[in-house]
């Protein structure tokens, strides 16, 4: 099976950093006509090609700072590519912040729909699988409580189980998923396993280059917004290994 | 336009969440809540009908509060959504930034479920209209018109200040002034007629709001509406949605390096 899943095409990405922020209407009218708007330009990412089949499990590579986790809400969606384009097919789960879109005044069932419905489920869907997910953050008689009163172990563990009720194309999985306690955690990797298993396609990014051994069978590694390195996950990690040293 | 539609279909049961969590949370923990939005009406028409109507005269004129009432309603309906519109990018910054939500969803919604707070506290005008005996006359059909003139108009204006709001941080100040300004411009506790006839009459009559109040009354009182009227309105409003939705289409992508 060698269908394109996800293609992402000369993406760059820039971000003006104001040497100060201009919010004001009054500082913006001054400062226009002054000629003193001036932008810092920062690519966070330059021309970044590459393109993934169906189970490809990808591992992205790099320091702080390279633009990990800018590429990865590029493709998710979040940022729209100054210059370039992603193409993806299929649904899509992006496991980057989990709970976000979670209301604390919320109840835990409530949250379920809220967030449910950000990620773009539906309702008929989570009106059937609401028990499971319930069932599967081990949350009991918390799920009717509001999350403000939640540790912030459980509400990870919500967000975890909304995130996976899904069986996705395209799996968004940014550091390690170390989510609740050992016992949460060790469920939660057997839910990831299955889910690689089911041939799912695979973005992950990690500093822990065993995890990216064992997980995934492509790498690339970006260094300041621009891809160095790509190509099978033992070259690169060598690569990578050499660079860091 | 038509990814657009598409678009708009798939997350039609995000607006629905979002509509929900806004009715929902705007009174919770409230003793007396939803009630609170048929309750706050008609103690600001208490006190307006005080200070306006028994202290400046008018006392002589039953009919007054619903007059008050029914201007106070669609004005307070407009301020709160169009604030919340401006603060709604804002607000949701946090989600935002982590995930692909459509972003006109977010002002959208707080549009939506402040009309849907205001249709209920309607029923407070009905309640006024029976007990200072403003007998309802098939005119009162006609309250559809500027009721959906109202709503097309606020999220037009809603669109605006909510891209504006992203760039420029004060216009929340900016706007409470502004606000000001369309109430005393729209008669709300005052007797139009009388400004309608001197020199001053612009003031009220270039005023999109005022003109949707005025035929609002028009229903209540009995009377047919004001085509001119109506007619400049509903220009104003689809207009104003139109400059809104290119606006906050062109600006949107931009919004995530400024919060």
């Amino acid at each position: 099976m060698s269908e394109e899943i996800l293609k992402v095409e000369n993406v760059s990405m820039k971000f003006n950093l104001s040497k100060e922020k201009v919010d004001s209407v009054k500082e913006y009218m001054i400062k226009f006509f002054r000629r003193e708007l001036k932008y810092n330009e920062f690519w966070a990412l330059k021309n970044v090609s590459f393109s993934l089949n169906k189970g490809d499990r990808l591992g992205i590579l790099g320091l702080n700072g390279a633009g990990k986790s800018t590429l990865l809400k590029v493709i998710a969606g979040v940022f729209k590519p100054t210059e370039g384009s992603v193409e993806r097919h299929g649904v899509l789960a992006p496991m980057i912040e989990l709970g976000a879109g979670f209301d604390m005044q919320y109840t835990g069932k409530e949250n379920i729909y809220l967030y449910g419905a950000v990620l773009g489920y539906s309702k008929k869907f989570l009106d059937e699988r609401i028990d499971e997910i319930i069932e599967f953050s081990e949350l009991g008689d918390f799920i009717d409580v509001p999350l403000k009163n939640y540790s912030s172990g459980m509400k990870a563990r919500l967000g975890f189980s909304i995130a996976t009720v899904v069986n996705p194309d395209i799996l968004i999985l940014d550091e390690v998923l170390s989510v609740g306690d050992a016992k949460f955690r060790k469920k939660s990797e057997k839910k990831i396993m299955d889910m690689f298993a089911s041939g799912v396609t695979v973005l992950f990014v990690s500093h822990s280059m065993e995890q990216i051994k064992k997980i995934c069978n492509k790498a690339i590694i970006l260094q300041k917004g621009q891809l160095v390195a790509a190509g099978d996950v033992d070259e690169v990690a060598a690569k990578y290994a050499e660079m860091i040293k | 336009m038509k990814m657009v539609k598409e678009k708009f279909w798939d997350y039609r049961f995000l607006l629905m969440e979002l509509i929900k969590k806004g009715i929902k949370l705007k009174y919770r923990r409230s003793y007396l809540g939803i009630l609170w939005s048929l309750l706050e009406p008609i103690l600001t028409t208490i006190v307006l009908t005080i200070v306006f109507g028994t202290l400046f005269g008018r006392g002589d004129d039953r009919t007054f509060p619903v007059y008050i009432l029914s201007g106070r309603l669609l004005f307070s309906y407009f301020s709160t959504s169009t604030t919340a519109a401006l603060k709604s990018i804002r607000a949701n910054q946090s989600m935002i930034k982590k995930v692909y939500v459509p972003k006109y969803l977010y002002p959208l919604s707080a549009i939506l479920f402040n009309f849907i707070i205001f249709l209920i506290s309607l029923v407070v005008i009905a309640g006024t209209m029976m007990l200072f005996d403003v007998k309802p006359t098939w005119y009162l059909l006609q309250i559809v018109v500027p009721l959906l003139n109202l709503l097309i108009l606020t999220v037009g204006a809603g669109m605006i200040m909510a891209t504006v709001g992203v760039f420029f941080r004060d216009m929340e100040y900016l706007w409470n002034v502004c606000t000001m300004l369309i109430m005393y411009a729209s008669a709300i506790f005052y007797d139009a007629a009388t400004i309608l006839k001197s020199d001053y009459a612009i003031m009220l009559k270039a005023n999109p709001l005022y003109c949707i109040i005025m035929n609002f009354r028009q229903a209540i009182f009995g009377q047919a509406m004001d085509g001119k009227m109506l007619a400049y309105s509903t220009v104003f409003a689809v207009l104003s949605v139109i400059v809104g939705a290119v606006l906050f289409h062109k600006k949107e992508n931009e919004f995530i390096l400024h919060i």
